[in-house]
């Protein structure tokens, strides 16, 4: 798909031509058998495929100068491609769809269509939005990359951190999408896990040795492995400190944790990195008694210090209360302005409730419950508020 | 190349003092000798304030004409520059550089240069 976007430098005509490619293939594999290089057959034949389809538009002037463009150019067999120019085409295509002139919520989109191959369909139900929504969405996200010359190009060195940061929180907001499970169908969600890990394996195929991208693809490995026991059975949340730490992923610990030794090596820590550290923290505790709180909260004023965020700061304040007590931990939560967001009142109930302040406790948690749309997570903290009843 | 319309928003009100504008101006014509060193310069002009705008409409019965813009806001287009360039992020990077003299949101559009 990339190679065609390059060869045919319209990214409609490039969808076009690889599904006129793979009716071409669902006609001839049957009876004919596989080509040897199946991804080769397909681009040569969605090339010419649309060389057929922009002559036959050829009313068009420019439609007309496209294909005798695409005749002239690169007459070089695509089979040739050396697997090293794949790679950067899928590079290039990646930062288009991730260019900081389209909203966020369109590179999301447009990444899961163009790098994850999505179907419409598919992207639509991930993000709870009507089909048709998400096809004009994407319509005129393509129609802004074509009329307004968004580069298809690796951004030059001056511009590439920061446009490298875009590409990988774009990657993390579809892994975050997919773990919370917010709502909606739970299958299409995990597929959105899956594929946010995916695409952090090919960032760090693609970007080698940049910590932050090894980074995130750590951290989204570690908090993956907690997954399946992050709910019960019957679909209730479990917190970290209960969940049965046996039926962690062993397989997705291990490469978390290598990732971020080999990032400790890099020395240049970062966003990710620090996260990611974080749950490899975590994920070395074979208790939840036996966790090193003091660790975490050194790795969390180092991440702090990088980006000051009230979440962040709250986050921080978890580890304070287990590593210097409660009334530290809420003195510095209560500094905090956070009221729209449920886990901040969750975190304070909490502490509350090991201060003994039960009523306080009882009004935090109210809160949590009014600013939570997550009807699992509801449903968890009205149990909690109930049990904090029952003990008292 | 395409080419882009920078739009540059300016919020009602007072317009700044002398000692803020003067060296403004002489920063923008820096930057317009850059661009036309780069030879990316098409055109510039900024505009008298929306008061002193007109908006004609051909209808059935004849012309109308009403005084003042075609729409009212809390910013109003104070000027465009007009630039010849490879790609968006050429023109972003002007934006950019007019947006930290001016201190002024700018929007960039592309033309529609197809001839269909």
């Amino acid at each position: 798909m990339a190679v065609l976007v390059r060869l045919l430098g319209d990214i409609d005509v490039a969808e076009e031509a690889v599904q006129d490619a793979f009716l071409a293939a669902l006609e001839r594999w049957p009876s004919a058998g596989a080509p040897p290089s199946p991804a080769g057959w397909i681009i040569t034949t969605a090339r010419n495929r649309a060389i057929d389809r922009l002559r036959r538009e050829s009313r068009r002037d420019d439609r007309h100068a496209q294909a005798m463009q695409l005749l002239a150019a690169d007459e070089s067999d695509p089979l040739d491609e050396e697997e090293g120019a794949v790679r950067d085409d899928q590079l290039r295509l990646i930062f288009t769809c991730c260019h900081p002139a389209l909203a966020p919520a369109v590179r999301v989109a447009l990444t899961l269509r163009l790098i994850g191959g999505l179907t419409t369909t598919e992207v639509a139900r991930a993000f709870l939005v009507p089909e048709a929504t998400m096809a004009q969405r994407l319509v005129r996200a393509k129609g802004k990359i074509r009329d307004a010359r968004i580069p298809y190009r690796v951004p030059s060195e001056s511009e590439l951190p920061e446009r490298l940061r875009a590409v990988l929180a774009v990657v993390y907001l579809i892994f975050n999408e997919g773990y919370r499970a917010s709502s909606g169908d739970l299958l299409v969600r995990e597929d959105l896990c899956r594929e946010a890990i995916r695409l952090g394996r090919l960032l760090v195929a693609l970007v080698p040795n940049d910590p932050e991208v090894m980074g995130l693809l750590a951290l989204m490995l570690l908090v993956s492995s907690r997954r399946s026991t992050r709910t019960t059975a019957e679909g209730d949340l479990v917190l970290l400190g209960d969940q049965d730490r046996s039926k962690w992923d062993r397989a997705m610990i291990a490469e978390g944790q290598s990732i971020v030794r080999q990032c400790l090596r890099l020395d240049r820590p970062g966003y990710y990195q620090l996260q990611a550290a974080i749950n490899a923290v975590h994920s070395d505790a074979p208790t939840a008694a036996a966790t090193d709180w003091r660790q975490i909260l050194a790795l969390y004023d180092q991440l702090l210090a990088l980006a000051a965020t009230p979440i962040v700061a709250l986050n921080r304040a978890v580890a304070v209360a287990e590593v210097r007590g409660a009334g530290e931990a809420l003195a510095l939560v209560d500094q905090l302005s956070l009221d729209d967001y449920s886990v901040f009142h969750v975190v304070r109930a909490d502490l509350l409730r090991r201060l003994g302040r039960t009523g306080e406790a009882n009004t935090a948690y109210d809160a949590a419950i009014r600013n939570t749309e997550n009807v699992v997570e509801r449903e968890f903290l009205t149990r909690r508020r109930e049990n904090l009843n029952h003990l008292a | 190349m395409p080419r882009y319309l920078l739009s540059f928003y300016q919020p009602q009100g007072d317009i700044p003092p002398r000692e803020v504008l003067e060296p403004m101006m002489r920063e923008l014509d820096a930057l317009k000798r850059e661009l036309e060193g780069a030879g990316e310069w098409v055109f510039a002009g900024g505009l008298h304030p929306p008061s002193t705008a007109t908006v004609v409409r051909y209808e059935d019965d004849g012309i109308l004409m009403t005084d003042g813009p075609f729409a009212e806001g809390k910013e109003f287009l104070g000027g465009v520059t007009v630039i010849d360039v490879p790609d968006l992020d050429a023109a972003l990077a002007w934006a950019a550089k007019y947006s930290r003299v001016t201190t002024l949101p700018i929007e960039v559009r592309p033309f529609n240069e197809m001839r269909r």
